[in-house]
């Protein structure tokens, strides 16, 4: 599974109703404001510097939100998938970071526009499946949404187990199934 | 098309099924249709309602072909207590005389004994009209043979992705496709009368339940809120679905009045309520809700201001209820870790039985008449259909030539 490396520490709990981010540890670097600098970043990726206020991070990927930021294969951005544990909709340490990335891209382009589709994996039952991956959804969109984007910019849709990208029935293929996709309209 | 091949598998003994003789029926005029051969289909249905324990073919002490050839005392010490003759004769306008006799053995006499007239398209159906007068006349139990099931197939590899709601005959024959789309299709549910389904498709790239009457073909849209639009369960006089919407923030379960739209909202809470049916009594609902932490089943009445009553404490997942026509049982998926199996409450004294052996079992539905539980069940990586006797003791599966199948929904009456 592709994991991205973040530097955050920042712990987000989002329950079902929630819209309350509870950071439960030391926070780094966050400052809202779009200057996309981060602490304890590392350089030495690539296409340090270029783009608007870009800095690479330690998976050598740029930070960035011009327009085009989320076609660079080089930007965080180009990561779109947040994946969760079982029977949770809780945006983990992981991802909490990427999600914000896109709820900051969303803020800085008004024009742009995503759809949320959750998703999750084959066990349990299948109406039920629907309604967690709709959490999962909203729990990212509730980040995006505290990160600065407009609700009109976000749409959701929950698959539910309906539409897997892995297969098997091991472990691996449903972690890969439990997510929430950014779709990019 | 996906033609249905009926497998049954006994898995244990038959003890409190009832032994039956059917004899094969005596065909005049024609060579037997294999599609429409009506002793086969009485005794395939009566095994299959686990309620009967048909004496195999190869096994028949004798063939009495009319009463006057039944040898009572001969078929009491073989310990039958019922045998079914009767005769399919050809007519000359090409159409069936179906004849059938039920004989109980120990009232020595012929019990019920009914004439039909058939095609080739009704035969089928004309056989399991028989296997319901049998089941009933025994059991004093509605019949649920002539009646339909649906259900939906999927279609899917990297680049394909094809469901289809089907209907066909309770056996899995005769099916017909009422919907493809290349989007999901889920949750049928068959109105009382047998007339209309309710399900969720996703065709116009949302959620949204549609009502769809299998005989016009004519659907409309019932539901398209944002968000959520699932689960749509009928209330038994027709004239409402329960189901799920999140338009208000979370999950939550609402009545629609079908002749109005008004919405009436049933639970509020951060949680997912979701998969509601309703009781027998058509008084209150039952459904699945995680406010505990993880998935439970709980019960609540519809009038305004009522409150919710759990009702599995077993175990981490308890959801998916479908409650007996009876309404003192509910079947239930129970999951345990990686392991989802069909369980049944007793609701009077909220103890609990596992039915199946997983390891993914869902989308339990009870036969109209309570004999079996139809569910989803995954064999060799194969979605399948498969049945699983009240009592737990008689296991069995329909088997589809291609496509996953899942999502069961029984008919109680053929529209």
């Amino acid at each position: 599974m592709k994991k991205l490396l973040l530097i955050s520490m920042l712990v987000l709990s989002v329950a079902a109703c929630g819209e309350r981010i509870k950071p439960d540890d030391e926070t780094t670097g966050e400052n809202g404001q779009g200057s996309a600098g981060q602490d304890g970043a590392t350089a030495g990726g690539i296409g340090a510097g270029s783009g608007a206020g870009g800095t690479v991070l330690e998976s050598g990927k740029l930070v960035s939100y011009e327009k085009n930021a989320i076609n660079d294969p080089n930007n965080v951005l180009s990561e779109k998938v947040v994946y969760f544990a079982y029977d949770s909709n809780t945006v983990g340490d992981d991802y909490l970071e990427l999600v914000k990335h896109h709820g900051k891209y969303l803020s800085f382009n008004a024009g742009a526009s995503v759809r949320l589709e959750g998703h999750a994996d084959e066990r349990g039952t299948r109406e039920y499946n629907v309604a967690l991956a709709e959490n999962r959804a909203q729990a990212v969109k509730q980040i995006m949404l505290y990160e600065g984007a407009s609700n009109d910019q976000i749409s959701v849709i929950s698959y539910g187990e309906e539409k897997p990208v892995a297969f098997g029935h091991d472990d691996e293929s449903m972690s890969l199934n439990r997510r929430a996709e950014i779709v990019y309209q | 098309m996906a033609q249905a091949v009926l497998k049954i598998d006994i898995t244990e003994g038959f003890e409190g099924a009832l032994p039956i003789a059917v004899i094969p029926f005596q065909w005049n005029g024609t060579a037997k249709t294999v599609n429409g051969d009506v002793s086969a289909i009485i005794m395939s249905d009566l095994a299959r309602s686990g309620k009967f324990s048909p004496v195999a073919e190869k096994d028949l002490i004798a063939r009495p072909q009319t009463l006057a050839d039944v040898h009572y005392k001969t078929w009491r010490i073989a310990g039958m207590d019922h045998i079914v003759i009767g005769s399919v004769t050809k007519q000359t306008n090409g159409t069936y005389q179906v004849q059938f006799r039920l004989i109980d053995i120990l009232k020595a006499k012929q019990v019920l004994g009914y004439n039909f007239s058939a095609t080739d398209k009704t035969l089928r159906g004309v056989a399991h009209q028989i296997s319901d007068y049998i089941f009933s006349h025994i059991t004093n139990l509605p019949g649920a043979f002539n009646t339909r099931i649906a259900y939906v197939t999927l279609n899917r590899s990297k680049n394909l992705y094809k469901a289809r709601l089907q209907i066909s005959d309770t056996d899995g024959y005769n099916p017909q496709t009422l919907l493809t789309s290349d989007e999901p299709i889920m949750s049928p549910a068959w109105s009382p009368d047998g007339s209309e389904l309710a399900y969720v498709s996703f065709e116009s790239g949302q959620a949204e339940i549609y009502t769809h009457n299998i005989r016009t073909g004519v659907r409309k849209s019932r539901s398209k809120y944002k968000g959520l639009n699932g689960s749509p369960a009928w209330s038994h006089d027709g004239k409402k679905l329960a189901l799920t919407l999140s338009k208000d923030g979370n999950p939550d379960i609402y009545i629609l009045n079908l002749s109005d739209n008004k919405l009436q909202r049933l639970t509020n809470h951060w949680s997912i309520d979701t998969e509601a049916v309703w009781s027998a009594d058509g008084k209150s609902v039952i459904y699945t809700s995680s406010r505990s932490g993880k998935p439970q089943l709980y019960r609540q009445a519809v009038h305004s201001g009522s409150k919710p009553e759990r009702l599995t404490y077993e175990g981490n997942y308890n959801a998916s209820a479908s409650v007996s026509a009876d309404g003192k049982h509910i079947a239930y998926v129970h999951g345990e870790g990686n392991v989802f199996r069909i369980a049944v409450l007793e609701l009077a004294t909220k103890s609990s039985r596992i039915l199946t052996d997983g390891p993914l079992d869902e989308s339990p539905e009870y036969a109209p008449n309570n004999s079996i539980i139809l569910f989803a069940s995954q064999e060799k990586r194969q979605a399948v259909l498969a049945g699983v006797s009240v009592d737990g003791r008689q296991k069995q599966r329909l088997e589809f030539s291609d496509g996953e199948v899942r999502e069961p929904s029984w008919a109680a009456v053929r529209y």
